[in-house]
Protein backbone atom coordinates (compact mmCIF):
# COMPACT_ATOMS: atom_id res chain seq x y z
CA UNK A 1 0.00 0.00 0.00
CA UNK A 2 2.71 2.42 0.76
CA UNK A 3 3.78 4.88 -1.83
CA UNK A 4 6.84 6.75 -1.83
CA UNK A 5 6.36 10.46 -1.00
CA UNK A 6 3.34 9.72 1.13
CA UNK A 7 3.25 9.84 4.48
CA UNK A 8 0.45 9.49 7.11
CA UNK A 9 0.25 12.40 10.37
CA UNK A 10 1.90 12.22 13.23
CA UNK A 11 -1.71 12.73 15.11
CA UNK A 12 -2.16 9.02 13.42
CA UNK A 13 1.13 7.47 14.40
CA UNK A 14 1.53 8.40 18.29
CA UNK A 15 2.28 6.09 20.78
CA UNK A 16 0.55 3.69 22.87
CA UNK A 17 1.07 5.66 25.97
CA UNK A 18 -0.70 8.82 24.34
CA UNK A 19 -4.62 9.01 23.39
CA UNK A 20 -5.20 8.51 20.28
CA UNK A 21 -7.83 7.57 18.04
CA UNK A 22 -6.85 4.17 17.26
CA UNK A 23 -6.39 3.65 21.22
CA UNK A 24 -10.30 4.68 21.62
CA UNK A 25 -11.77 2.49 19.03
CA UNK A 26 -10.00 -0.55 20.12
CA UNK A 27 -11.53 -0.44 23.70
CA UNK A 28 -14.44 0.77 22.57
CA UNK A 29 -14.16 -2.94 20.58
CA UNK A 30 -13.41 -4.78 23.65
CA UNK A 31 -15.71 -3.13 25.77
CA UNK A 32 -18.68 -4.40 23.52
CA UNK A 33 -17.13 -7.62 22.91
CA UNK A 34 -16.96 -7.31 19.23
CA UNK A 35 -13.45 -9.49 18.47
CA UNK A 36 -13.76 -10.54 14.99
CA UNK A 37 -11.95 -8.22 12.76
CA UNK A 38 -11.84 -8.77 9.19
CA UNK A 39 -10.47 -6.05 6.93
CA UNK A 40 -9.00 -4.51 4.12
CA UNK A 41 -6.08 -2.36 4.75
CA UNK A 42 -5.37 1.28 4.44
CA UNK A 43 -1.93 3.46 5.21
CA UNK A 44 -4.04 5.48 7.57
CA UNK A 45 -5.44 1.83 10.16
CA UNK A 46 -2.26 0.90 10.11
CA UNK A 47 -1.36 1.58 14.08
CA UNK A 48 -5.57 0.24 14.71
CA UNK A 49 -4.39 -2.86 12.78
CA UNK A 50 -1.11 -3.64 14.08
CA UNK A 51 -2.44 -3.33 17.40
CA UNK A 52 -5.49 -5.29 16.51
CA UNK A 53 -3.40 -7.95 15.82
CA UNK A 54 -1.01 -7.99 18.52
CA UNK A 55 -3.86 -8.24 21.09
CA UNK A 56 -5.01 -11.68 21.33
CA UNK A 57 -8.82 -10.30 22.87
CA UNK A 58 -9.00 -9.91 18.80
CA UNK A 59 -9.29 -12.86 15.61
CA UNK A 60 -7.62 -9.77 13.11
CA UNK A 61 -7.03 -10.85 9.56
CA UNK A 62 -7.39 -9.71 5.69
CA UNK A 63 -9.66 -10.31 3.28
CA UNK A 64 -9.30 -10.03 -0.01
CA UNK A 65 -12.60 -7.83 -0.43
CA UNK A 66 -14.36 -6.19 1.43
CA UNK A 67 -18.03 -7.72 0.62
CA UNK A 68 -15.91 -11.08 2.14
CA UNK A 69 -15.60 -9.48 5.48
CA UNK A 70 -19.25 -8.60 5.39
CA UNK A 71 -20.37 -12.03 4.78
CA UNK A 72 -17.78 -13.57 7.41
CA UNK A 73 -19.13 -10.83 10.28
CA UNK A 74 -22.44 -11.80 9.45
CA UNK A 75 -21.76 -15.76 9.45
CA UNK A 76 -20.41 -14.83 12.78
CA UNK A 77 -23.33 -12.22 14.44
CA UNK A 78 -25.56 -15.38 13.32
CA UNK A 79 -23.60 -17.86 14.96
CA UNK A 80 -23.55 -15.62 18.30
CA UNK A 81 -19.95 -13.39 17.90
CA UNK A 82 -19.82 -10.09 16.88
CA UNK A 83 -17.82 -8.57 14.42
CA UNK A 84 -16.49 -5.62 12.98
CA UNK A 85 -15.02 -4.47 9.39
CA UNK A 86 -12.04 -1.74 8.67
CA UNK A 87 -11.96 -0.80 5.05
CA UNK A 88 -11.04 2.30 3.28
CA UNK A 89 -14.18 4.30 1.59
CA UNK A 90 -12.98 2.93 -2.14
CA UNK A 91 -13.52 -0.28 -0.45
CA UNK A 92 -16.87 0.93 0.98
CA UNK A 93 -17.87 1.64 -2.55
CA UNK A 94 -17.79 -2.07 -3.52
CA UNK A 95 -20.28 -3.20 -1.11
CA UNK A 96 -24.08 -1.98 -2.65
CA UNK A 97 -24.91 -4.96 -3.50
CA UNK A 98 -23.95 -6.78 0.07
CA UNK A 99 -25.26 -3.96 2.03
CA UNK A 100 -28.87 -4.24 -0.30
CA UNK A 101 -28.81 -7.78 -0.40
CA UNK A 102 -27.77 -9.37 3.21
CA UNK A 103 -27.14 -7.01 5.99
CA UNK A 104 -29.97 -4.53 5.49
CA UNK A 105 -32.69 -7.33 4.48
CA UNK A 106 -32.13 -10.21 7.08
CA UNK A 107 -31.36 -7.01 9.64
CA UNK A 108 -27.84 -7.86 10.60
CA UNK A 109 -26.10 -5.27 12.91
CA UNK A 110 -22.79 -4.72 10.70
CA UNK A 111 -20.51 -2.66 12.01
CA UNK A 112 -18.30 -0.93 9.95
CA UNK A 113 -15.43 1.22 10.40
CA UNK A 114 -14.54 3.50 7.45
CA UNK A 115 -11.31 5.62 6.59
CA UNK A 116 -11.94 7.85 4.72
CA UNK A 117 -10.38 8.96 1.95
CA UNK A 118 -10.79 11.76 -1.13
CA UNK A 119 -11.42 15.05 0.77
CA UNK A 120 -9.24 17.35 2.93
CA UNK A 121 -6.42 17.10 0.71
CA UNK A 122 -6.67 14.33 -1.33
CA UNK A 123 -4.04 14.37 -4.51
CA UNK A 124 -5.85 11.56 -6.37
CA UNK A 125 -8.66 12.55 -8.25
CA UNK A 126 -10.32 8.97 -8.35
CA UNK A 127 -10.35 8.72 -5.03
CA UNK A 128 -11.82 12.22 -4.56
CA UNK A 129 -14.76 11.00 -6.81
CA UNK A 130 -15.59 7.58 -5.10
CA UNK A 131 -15.14 9.45 -1.77
CA UNK A 132 -18.45 11.38 -3.12
CA UNK A 133 -20.42 8.32 -3.73
CA UNK A 134 -20.28 6.84 -0.25
CA UNK A 135 -23.10 8.86 1.53
CA UNK A 136 -25.53 8.48 -1.06
CA UNK A 137 -24.99 4.75 -0.81
CA UNK A 138 -25.98 5.10 2.96
CA UNK A 139 -28.54 7.60 2.44
CA UNK A 140 -29.99 5.51 -0.12
CA UNK A 141 -30.73 2.35 1.89
CA UNK A 142 -31.32 4.54 5.48
CA UNK A 143 -28.13 3.67 6.82
CA UNK A 144 -27.48 5.41 10.14
CA UNK A 145 -24.05 6.71 9.47
CA UNK A 146 -21.99 9.23 11.47
CA UNK A 147 -18.28 11.38 10.14
CA UNK A 148 -16.20 11.42 13.31
CA UNK A 149 -13.67 14.56 13.25
CA UNK A 150 -12.89 14.59 17.00
CA UNK A 151 -11.01 12.52 19.13
CA UNK A 152 -13.24 13.95 22.53
CA UNK A 153 -16.38 12.63 20.41
CA UNK A 154 -14.78 9.17 18.94
CA UNK A 155 -15.84 7.50 21.83
CA UNK A 156 -19.21 8.61 22.53
CA UNK A 157 -20.18 8.21 18.86
CA UNK A 158 -18.56 4.77 18.56
CA UNK A 159 -20.17 3.05 21.61
CA UNK A 160 -23.39 4.97 21.49
CA UNK A 161 -23.60 3.52 17.56
CA UNK A 162 -22.10 -0.07 18.53
CA UNK A 163 -24.91 -0.40 21.20
CA UNK A 164 -27.46 1.04 18.87
CA UNK A 165 -26.39 -1.28 15.77
CA UNK A 166 -26.63 -4.38 17.64
CA UNK A 167 -29.95 -3.78 19.90
CA UNK A 168 -31.87 -2.46 16.46
CA UNK A 169 -30.37 -5.19 14.45
CA UNK A 170 -29.23 -2.75 12.10
CA UNK A 171 -26.21 -1.63 10.04
CA UNK A 172 -23.91 1.31 11.12
CA UNK A 173 -20.77 2.79 9.65
CA UNK A 174 -18.44 4.83 11.16
CA UNK A 175 -16.52 7.35 9.13
CA UNK A 176 -12.88 7.92 10.31
CA UNK A 177 -12.43 11.67 8.88
CA UNK A 178 -9.03 13.02 8.21
CA UNK A 179 -9.61 15.85 10.91
CA UNK A 180 -9.74 12.94 13.22
CA UNK A 181 -7.12 10.28 12.05
CA UNK A 182 -4.70 13.12 10.15
CA UNK A 183 -5.41 11.38 6.96
CA UNK A 184 -3.30 10.66 4.14
CA UNK A 185 -1.45 13.63 2.92
CA UNK A 186 1.02 14.06 -0.26
CA UNK A 187 4.40 15.49 0.48
CA UNK A 188 7.00 16.27 -2.00
CA UNK B 1 -8.45 -36.35 -9.77
CA UNK B 2 -9.58 -34.31 -12.72
CA UNK B 3 -13.17 -32.93 -13.02
CA UNK B 4 -13.29 -34.86 -17.00
CA UNK B 5 -13.02 -38.38 -14.77
CA UNK B 6 -15.99 -37.93 -12.92
CA UNK B 7 -19.54 -38.61 -12.67
CA UNK B 8 -21.95 -36.00 -13.83
CA UNK B 9 -24.43 -35.87 -10.60
CA UNK B 10 -27.64 -33.85 -9.86
CA UNK B 11 -27.24 -31.11 -6.99
CA UNK B 12 -30.62 -31.91 -5.59
CA UNK B 13 -29.68 -35.92 -4.94
CA UNK B 14 -26.17 -34.35 -4.01
CA UNK B 15 -27.44 -31.99 -1.16
CA UNK B 16 -30.25 -34.86 -0.15
CA UNK B 17 -27.37 -37.54 0.30
CA UNK B 18 -25.51 -34.43 2.49
CA UNK B 19 -28.64 -33.45 4.55
CA UNK B 20 -29.15 -37.04 5.32
CA UNK B 21 -25.78 -37.88 6.89
CA UNK B 22 -25.90 -34.65 9.03
CA UNK B 23 -26.90 -36.35 12.42
CA UNK B 24 -25.08 -33.55 15.32
CA UNK B 25 -26.93 -30.35 13.78
CA UNK B 26 -24.38 -29.16 11.41
CA UNK B 27 -24.62 -25.62 10.33
CA UNK B 28 -25.63 -25.58 6.65
CA UNK B 29 -25.22 -22.73 4.14
CA UNK B 30 -26.99 -22.42 1.14
CA UNK B 31 -25.53 -20.26 -2.09
CA UNK B 32 -27.49 -17.84 -3.98
CA UNK B 33 -29.97 -19.75 -6.25
CA UNK B 34 -30.45 -22.94 -6.88
CA UNK B 35 -28.19 -23.99 -4.54
CA UNK B 36 -30.66 -22.86 -1.94
CA UNK B 37 -33.67 -23.76 -3.62
CA UNK B 38 -32.58 -27.52 -3.25
CA UNK B 39 -31.11 -27.42 0.22
CA UNK B 40 -34.76 -26.00 0.94
CA UNK B 41 -36.49 -28.78 -0.97
CA UNK B 42 -34.58 -31.39 1.01
CA UNK B 43 -36.17 -30.62 3.87
CA UNK B 44 -36.16 -27.45 6.26
CA UNK B 45 -33.37 -27.75 8.63
CA UNK B 46 -33.27 -25.22 11.31
CA UNK B 47 -29.61 -25.44 11.04
CA UNK B 48 -30.04 -24.34 7.28
CA UNK B 49 -29.53 -21.06 6.02
CA UNK B 50 -30.62 -19.44 2.75
CA UNK B 51 -29.12 -16.57 0.45
CA UNK B 52 -30.97 -14.41 -0.84
CA UNK B 53 -28.58 -12.23 -2.74
CA UNK B 54 -24.99 -10.91 -2.30
CA UNK B 55 -23.50 -13.72 -4.57
CA UNK B 56 -20.70 -15.41 -3.61
CA UNK B 57 -20.56 -15.23 0.27
CA UNK B 58 -21.82 -18.61 0.70
CA UNK B 59 -18.39 -19.43 1.74
CA UNK B 60 -17.43 -16.40 3.63
CA UNK B 61 -20.50 -16.57 5.50
CA UNK B 62 -20.74 -20.54 6.57
CA UNK B 63 -16.45 -18.88 7.90
CA UNK B 64 -18.02 -16.72 10.06
CA UNK B 65 -20.59 -19.39 11.54
CA UNK B 66 -17.66 -21.38 11.72
CA UNK B 67 -15.54 -18.78 13.74
CA UNK B 68 -18.74 -17.92 15.67
CA UNK B 69 -19.10 -21.86 16.90
CA UNK B 70 -15.53 -23.87 16.39
CA UNK B 71 -17.04 -27.14 18.06
CA UNK B 72 -20.00 -27.76 14.97
CA UNK B 73 -19.41 -28.59 11.88
CA UNK B 74 -20.33 -25.84 9.41
CA UNK B 75 -21.25 -26.96 5.49
CA UNK B 76 -21.22 -24.44 2.34
CA UNK B 77 -22.78 -25.28 -0.33
CA UNK B 78 -21.77 -22.73 -3.29
CA UNK B 79 -22.12 -23.06 -7.29
CA UNK B 80 -18.90 -22.57 -9.92
CA UNK B 81 -20.02 -19.24 -10.81
CA UNK B 82 -20.85 -17.80 -7.46
CA UNK B 83 -17.30 -19.45 -6.51
CA UNK B 84 -16.04 -17.27 -9.42
CA UNK B 85 -17.14 -14.14 -8.16
CA UNK B 86 -15.19 -14.58 -4.85
CA UNK B 87 -12.18 -16.66 -5.63
CA UNK B 88 -9.77 -14.55 -2.78
CA UNK B 89 -12.10 -16.16 0.19
CA UNK B 90 -10.91 -19.24 -0.22
CA UNK B 91 -7.26 -18.07 0.72
CA UNK B 92 -8.46 -16.24 3.52
CA UNK B 93 -10.17 -20.00 4.75
CA UNK B 94 -6.34 -21.72 3.96
CA UNK B 95 -4.97 -19.14 6.23
CA UNK B 96 -7.42 -19.26 8.72
CA UNK B 97 -7.59 -23.22 8.84
CA UNK B 98 -11.01 -23.78 10.30
CA UNK B 99 -11.28 -27.61 10.86
CA UNK B 100 -15.12 -27.13 11.31
CA UNK B 101 -15.55 -26.15 7.74
CA UNK B 102 -16.88 -27.84 4.91
CA UNK B 103 -17.04 -26.41 1.43
CA UNK B 104 -18.99 -28.15 -1.63
CA UNK B 105 -18.64 -26.88 -4.84
CA UNK B 106 -21.57 -27.73 -7.43
CA UNK B 107 -19.58 -27.35 -10.44
CA UNK B 108 -21.93 -27.24 -13.65
CA UNK B 109 -19.64 -24.99 -15.80
CA UNK B 110 -22.77 -22.85 -16.29
CA UNK B 111 -25.35 -20.10 -15.01
CA UNK B 112 -28.13 -21.95 -15.16
CA UNK B 113 -30.41 -20.00 -13.52
CA UNK B 114 -30.27 -17.53 -16.02
CA UNK B 115 -30.21 -19.16 -19.27
CA UNK B 116 -27.70 -21.50 -18.58
CA UNK B 117 -24.72 -19.46 -20.02
CA UNK B 118 -21.80 -21.04 -19.31
CA UNK B 119 -19.30 -19.62 -16.88
CA UNK B 120 -15.72 -17.81 -18.30
CA UNK B 121 -14.11 -21.11 -16.21
CA UNK B 122 -16.59 -23.65 -17.76
CA UNK B 123 -14.02 -25.02 -20.48
CA UNK B 124 -10.17 -23.85 -18.77
CA UNK B 125 -10.57 -23.82 -15.28
CA UNK B 126 -10.30 -26.74 -12.67
CA UNK B 127 -12.15 -25.89 -9.21
CA UNK B 128 -10.14 -28.23 -7.40
CA UNK B 129 -7.31 -27.39 -8.74
CA UNK B 130 -7.35 -23.61 -7.78
CA UNK B 131 -8.61 -24.51 -4.32
CA UNK B 132 -5.46 -26.51 -3.62
CA UNK B 133 -3.37 -23.20 -5.08
CA UNK B 134 -5.25 -21.07 -3.09
CA UNK B 135 -3.46 -23.35 -0.14
CA UNK B 136 -6.99 -25.38 0.66
CA UNK B 137 -5.00 -28.96 0.16
CA UNK B 138 -7.64 -30.75 1.62
CA UNK B 139 -9.88 -30.70 -1.96
CA UNK B 140 -11.09 -33.02 -3.90
CA UNK B 141 -13.39 -33.80 -7.02
CA UNK B 142 -16.17 -36.41 -5.88
CA UNK B 143 -15.90 -39.06 -8.40
CA UNK B 144 -19.62 -40.38 -7.90
CA UNK B 145 -22.36 -40.59 -5.27
CA UNK B 146 -20.89 -42.80 -2.82
CA UNK B 147 -17.42 -41.34 -2.93
CA UNK B 148 -19.08 -37.84 -2.15
CA UNK B 149 -20.64 -39.44 0.77
CA UNK B 150 -17.38 -40.93 1.71
CA UNK B 151 -15.74 -37.68 1.37
CA UNK B 152 -18.38 -35.80 3.38
CA UNK B 153 -17.82 -38.42 6.43
CA UNK B 154 -13.94 -37.83 6.05
CA UNK B 155 -14.61 -34.44 6.27
CA UNK B 156 -16.65 -34.69 9.60
CA UNK B 157 -13.22 -35.36 11.26
CA UNK B 158 -11.08 -33.49 9.06
CA UNK B 159 -8.55 -31.53 11.04
CA UNK B 160 -8.15 -28.93 8.25
CA UNK B 161 -10.98 -27.51 5.92
CA UNK B 162 -12.18 -29.59 3.17
CA UNK B 163 -13.73 -28.24 0.11
CA UNK B 164 -15.53 -31.11 -1.95
CA UNK B 165 -16.19 -30.24 -5.41
CA UNK B 166 -19.27 -32.13 -7.54
CA UNK B 167 -19.94 -31.94 -11.05
CA UNK B 168 -23.53 -31.81 -11.75
CA UNK B 169 -25.92 -31.59 -14.72
CA UNK B 170 -27.66 -28.58 -15.82
CA UNK B 171 -31.26 -29.25 -14.24
CA UNK B 172 -32.82 -26.42 -12.22
CA UNK B 173 -33.38 -26.56 -8.44
CA UNK B 174 -36.43 -28.33 -7.28
CA UNK B 175 -37.74 -26.09 -5.06
CA UNK B 176 -38.21 -22.35 -4.15
CA UNK B 177 -37.06 -21.43 -0.47
CA UNK B 178 -39.60 -18.99 1.15
CA UNK B 179 -38.17 -15.11 0.40
CA UNK B 180 -38.68 -13.94 3.97
CA UNK B 181 -34.70 -13.34 4.96
CA UNK B 182 -35.67 -12.27 8.73
CA UNK B 183 -37.77 -15.27 9.30
CA UNK B 184 -34.62 -17.08 7.79
CA UNK B 185 -32.11 -15.35 9.48
CA UNK B 186 -33.61 -15.63 13.02
CA UNK B 187 -34.70 -19.47 12.69
CA UNK B 188 -31.25 -19.84 11.89
CA UNK B 189 -30.09 -17.83 14.93
CA UNK B 190 -32.51 -20.80 16.94
CA UNK B 191 -31.22 -23.63 15.15
CA UNK B 192 -27.55 -21.99 16.13
CA UNK B 193 -28.74 -22.07 20.05
CA UNK B 194 -28.22 -18.21 19.41
CA UNK B 195 -31.24 -17.50 20.19
CA UNK B 196 -34.53 -18.52 22.31
CA UNK B 197 -37.67 -18.76 19.92
CA UNK B 198 -40.27 -16.21 20.36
Amino acid sequence: MAIAGQQTSPQATQGAGEISWHGIVLQTLKRNEISLIPYVPDRVLTPLIKNLHADPFFTTFATAREEEAVGIVSGAWMGGRRGAVLMQTSGFATLANVLASLAVPYQIPLIMFVSERGTLGEYNYGQSLVCRTMRPVLDSLALEHHTITRLDELEFIADRSIKQAVTTQAPVALILNPLLTGGKTFDK
Amino acid sequence: MNTRNTKVMNRFDITSRLIARLKHEEAVIGGIGNTNFDLWAAGHRPQNFYMLGSMGLAFPIALGVALAQPDRRVFALEGDGSLLMQLGALSTIASLKPKNLIMVVMDNGIYQITGAQPTPAASVADIVAIAVGSGLSNSAWAADEEDFERLVEAAMSATEPSLIAVRIDDKPGVGTTRRDPVQIRERFMHGLGVREPL
